[in-house]
């Protein structure tokens, strides 16, 4: 479980844009952001100026319910970030509104061990400056208990 | 489990237009995990090396091309471009491209068959460089990816800023989730991912160029640490020094060169999936699979002609996906495909990464494999030729493939002997 006593990793940020600003900031509120076409309701990630699918310059943030399934994962044992120290899981997860749009993430608030392709999580956010980093946890989680911790990473 | 049968399909793309284009010459310069020599210097003798071995002079070569062209980051990935070699060599080029938005690493040579075949050049000297071993020095592998290792201030853009904020620093992370949902999916093994390390390490027992010789057991490989699950030590290719290059040349100036230059019988060059690491519509394949589907539409043969199939092994797990995305074997049967390890050995129905890839011969960044079908083709692989036991009469292979990248990066040619 996680470990409240260790501290929060050091992160990479990305640099914001025009284009990714508002995902990387939607966690301010507690929410989930994609971009979704108001023509054709399509979900469209990472952002693009258009819809891929219809065309048209439609798109606008709409929150999802932040519930994601895990598609794979990864446990990382290689240190390679200093301040960011292993073991970490990587995963990438599928949106419940819409699988194909994917999160590269980390999952949190259980062992590594306990994490398989098909567990349902759920969203979470860190908060690294101007950025609030969408990390998921195990739906099954005590609520609330990683978001306590303030930490990301598992143990 | 069978090498499978292609059913007949429309072709999708004009084809045989390769037929112009051949490989006249390739060239190599020293390798080693960490020489600290000058980049610089290892490229120009790899293109010497490569223009002697076509018979060729340097005032003969009239274009180049390279994958990525020279960056300062990440340290050692690319430390030479095409204006350190046409100044080195005081080359006149009538065409030159050099760029990494394209099918992997030999989308260059891809592309230099393009330029020939439009008649833009007539010899392209083609190259790849890495100093990797030595920029990442004593101060491990952590100093050489994505970031630097980080730092105060520094921000990730692009692809790498939906990845990096995870600690997803290293390839290895991106890849070992494919790998980890083809063992789900289709219940592949360890066991059966260790064959591909094991196979390069035996061929590369038989090449002297390569840095890791030692015989490799099943032991060694679980005993071995786990960088990123389901991937261990063994299945991460080996970070080192060294120039690649190759001639690409008009075939009609056959008369003009040493030896006859192997034939590009087609090319694989393809992305109709997504164009990113973790939004490919099947975690299972990659890239590749495109690539691979391209390559069969542009050629009569099929892949039971193959005698020599060179496929990327930046990590072990991209070498079972080009395995199926070439149609070696069905889908998800690579494992069962490569179980035990007789099938791809140097004696077996599909030798694989014959000079023992880059996961033992060192990360020559998919040009090796290239330099290597090249060398078979041409019956000069010494010590690990195919086809040359005593018993085996001359068998020397006739079609090779080689076949580079991972990820979104994927490119592929289908080479024959003259």
């Amino acid at each position: 479980m996680t470990d409240v006593s260790k501290p929060r990793p050091f992160r990479i940020l990305p640099r914001l844009t025009q284009e990714n600003r508002f995902f990387w900031t939607s966690g301010a509120d507690g929410r989930l952001r994609f971009l979704r076409c108001q023509t054709c309701r399509d979900y469209v990630h990472p952002p693009t100026p258009i819809c891929p699918h219809c065309l048209t310059k439609t798109l606008a943030p709409e929150p999802v319910s932040g519930r994601a399934t895990v598609a794979s994962y990864t446990i990382n044992v290689q240190p390679w970030i200093p301040g960011f120290d292993p073991p970490y899981v990587i995963a990438i997860v599928e949106m419940e509104e819409e699988p194909a749009v994917r999160l590269t993430t980390n999952i949190v608030g259980c062992a590594p061990d306990d994490v398989h392709i098909g567990m349902p999580v759920q969203v979470m956010f860190e908060q690294y400056d101007d950025v609030w980093l969408p990390l998921f946890q195990p739906v099954t989680a005590p609520a609330g208990s990683a978001a306590k911790a303030g930490s990301g990473v598992t143990s | 489990m069978s090498r499978t049968d292609l059913a007949p399909r429309p072709e999708t793309v004009e084809r045989a237009s390769e037929g112009k284009a051949a490989i006249s010459g390739v060239g190599q310069s020293d390798v080693g995990r960490r020489m600290y020599r000058s980049g610089y210097e290892l490229t120009v003798d790899a293109c010497l090396a490569a223009i002697a071995d076509a018979g060729l002079r340097p005032e003969d070569i009239d274009g180049m091309a390279t994958y990525p062209g020279a960056l300062g980051n990440p340290p050692g990935f690319s430390p030479t471009g095409i204006p350190d070699v046409q100044e080195a060599l005081r080359l006149n080029l009538n065409w030159y491209n050099g760029a990494m938005e394209n099918p992997g690493q030999l989308g260059s040579v891809i592309t230099a068959c393009a330029a020939v075949n439009a008649g833009y050049a007539r010899h392209v000297l083609c190259f790849r460089t890495v100093t990797e071993g030595s920029a990442q020095g004593e101060k491990g592998r952590s100093s050489v990816t994505m970031g630097g290792g980080g730092g105060s201030g520094y921000r990730a853009d692009g692809f790498a800023s939906w990845l990096l904020p995870y600690g997803a620093a290293s390839a290895v992370n991106w890849i070992a989730q494919f790998a980890q949902r083809h063992f789900h999916q289709f219940g592949t093994t360890r066991e059966q991912l260790a064959q591909i390390a094991l196979t390069c390490r035996a061929n590369a027992g038989r090449n002297p160029k390569a840095i890791y010789r030692d015989p490799l057991t099943v032991s060694d490989y679980f005993a071995a640490r786990m960088i990123s699950t389901p991937l261990c030590l063994y299945d991460c290719d080996v970070p080192c020094d060294g120039g690649t290059a190759v001639v690409v040349s008009a075939a009609d100036t056959a008369p003009d060169l040493r030896k006859p230059p192997v034939r590009v019988l087609a090319v694989g060059s393809a992305l109709h999936g997504r164009n990113s690491w973790d939004q490919f519509d099947d975690l299972t394949t990659m890239a590749c699979r495109d690539a691979g589907a391209m390559l069969w539409d542009r050629t009569d043969l099929s892949p039971r002609d193959v005698d020599a199939a060179e496929m990327y092994d930046g990590f072990s797990f991209i070498t079972m996906a080009w395995m199926e995305a070439l149609h070696f074997c069905g889908k998800g049967e690579a494992g069962p495909f490569v179980e035990g390890g007789h099938r791809i050995a140097l004696d077996g129905e599909l030798p694989i990464n014959t000079n023992g890839g880059q996961l033992s011969a060192g990360r020559l960044h998919g040009y090796g494999f290239l330099h290597e079908a090249c060398t078979q083709l041409w019956g000069e692989g010494g010590d690990r030729q195919i086809g040359v036991a005593p018993a085996a009469g001359d068998k020397r292979p006739e079609v090779a493939v080689a076949a580079a990248g991972g990820g979104n990066l994927a490119g592929c040619l289908l080479l024959g002997r003259s």
